[in-house]
């Protein structure tokens, strides 16, 4: 008999590779879902979490062999941000912004700055952060960005603030946006690097370990090697690319999401006796869990179908991505209001995990792409198609 | 039909497709039309990538290389040419 909430049909992963859906799925039982409630109250994933993820090989395992990876292709890495995402979105969330910044780094970078990062982006002996949000200004709004990158002999010279950096705590390497007289470029910024203050910022709604910071820019002097990818037109790129790949790992951590809820749901209600009856044996619960099974497998799908055109190199992905994030990130904000509901009382309680759940939820219709910026880019898409 | 020909159509097809109220000319300034974005860019990129089997270096990634059809086919027949092994 197939599983009601099975994966579907995958590619199998790549000839030796060690890492796949089941593994991830057990490690997270094993390391992450017994304290994620416990550290999310505390503010903080525990370094000890973040020394098994890079154990597991879970840091960058796309990266190719000879710079530590395990050539994961991307349909098997979201399930692996899916499983953690199941498990707790705080962790997630620092493998997205690691992600990214590995990404970028693989996709635009030199080879020197390649060989100089890789190796240790690949264990996680460096950790990394995408800075973008500002102060001033939201993440979708990118020509507000007011942090500069002033070009000078031997080098940058950055100034200016980030905010909401997930990660920003802890990560030894930030990937920095800012404006040049021309266009906005990416820069990679060494913590140590003189002029960076890290601020943290404690007591957010979700994703509350997730290691957010402000950061400070004073007078950063940077070398010329610090310019990650183009200068010109198509520095924008940059941008877009690490954007779209930190969209897809939302929209896979935002199934996880929904997949929680379910498990949650269903555990809970199979024991909880209301008047003599099971909750499971009442109709309006059994709808609630049918209507969680349905779209977190809709959503899966549409993850699944972003990451293979992904793996073909198709532009058709970045739609596709900006569609399975709309519709996990939704689903996840409608199933954990849902599994709080289902749980009663008990659901506003830290000791069950749907409250957690229905908080981190609420981030993922925010971050990298707003529902809003999501909703304008996807009908500009049905204009384009189907209206002209 | 030349490959030169074949790549202009290609990529003439892939961005009419995305902006079918468009009217494009192969030697057209394609940012003049007011369309073009960093993520049209990206999938620009991608699609001359894949469809051409090549990878466009951060070098060649300057305006001037994808501002006509012309110009994007001269990447592609640039960057397609096999490199001599001495």
């Amino acid at each position: 008999m197939t599983s009601l909430t099975a994966a579907p049909p995958v590619q199998a992963a790549p000839a030796g590779a060690r890492i796949d859906r089941d593994s991830v799925r057990a490690f997270v039982d094993t390391h992450i879902m017994p304290v994620a409630d416990a550290y999310d109250r505390r503010g903080a994933v525990p370094e000890e979490i973040q020394e098994r993820i890079g154990e597991a090989g879970l840091w960058a395992p796309f990266y190719p062999a000879a710079l530590g990876g395990q050539d994961l292709d991307l349909v098997t890495l979201g399930q692996v941000h899916e499983e953690v995402g199941r498990g707790c979105s705080s962790v997630r969330s620092l493998l997205t912004v690691h992600t990214m910044l590995s990404w970028a780094l693989l996709r635009w970078g030199s080879p020197a700055q390649i060989e100089q990062w890789a190796p240790s982006l690949a264990t996680g002996a460096v950790r990394g952060a995408f800075c973008l949000s500002e102060p001033a200004g939201g993440g979708s709004d990118t020509a507000g960005i007011r942090t500069t990158a002033v070009q000078e002999a031997g080098g940058w010279r950055l100034n200016g603030r980030k905010k909401w950096i997930t990660g920003g705590q802890r990560a030894d390497l930030f990937l920095v946006f800012a404006r040049t007289e021309t266009s906005v470029i990416a820069l990679l910024v060494p913590r140590r690097s003189p002029g960076v203050r890290v601020i943290p910022l404690e007591d957010v709604l979700g994703t509350r370990a997730s290691l957010i910071a402000e950061l400070e820019f004073d007078d950063v002097r940077l070398g010329p090697d610090a310019l990650l990818g183009p200068s010109s037109f198509a520095s924008g790129m940059v941008l877009s690319g690490t954007l779209d790949l930190g969209r897809f790992s939302v929209a896979s951590g935002s199934v996880g999401i929904v997949q929680g809820c379910l498990e949650a749901s269903a555990f809970y209600t199979a024991q909880r006796t209301v008047g003599g009856s099971k909750l499971r044996e009442l109709q309006l619960i059994r709808a609630k869990l049918t209507d969680m099974v349905t779209d977190v497998r809709a959503a899966r799908l549409l993850c699944h179908q972003a990451g293979l055109l992904k793996d073909a190199g198709d532009p058709a992905t970045i739609m596709a991505t900006w569609v399975a994030k709309y519709f996990a990130s939704t689903a996840a904000a409608r199933h954990s209001t849902e599994a709080v509901q289902i749980h009663g009382a008990n659901g506003m309680s830290a000791d069950f995990p749907v409250a957690r759940l229905y908080r981190d939820a609420k981030v993922m219709e925010i971050i990298e792409g707003s529902n809003e910026i999501q909703r304008i880019t996807i009908a500009d898409e049905a204009y384009r198609e189907w209206a002209l | 039909m030349s490959e030169y020909t074949t790549a202009q159509t290609q990529i003439l097809s892939f961005i009419e497709a995305r902006f079918p109220q468009a009217s494009i000319e192969t030697g057209q300034d394609i940012f003049s039309l007011g369309y073009i974005n960093s993520l049209f860019a990206m999938e620009l990129v991608m699609f001359i990538e894949k469809t051409f089997g090549l990878t466009i270096p951060n070098d060649e990634l300057r305006i001037d290389n994808f501002r006509t059809v012309e110009a994007m086919a001269d990447l592609v027949a640039r960057r397609s040419v096999p490199v001599s092994v001495d």
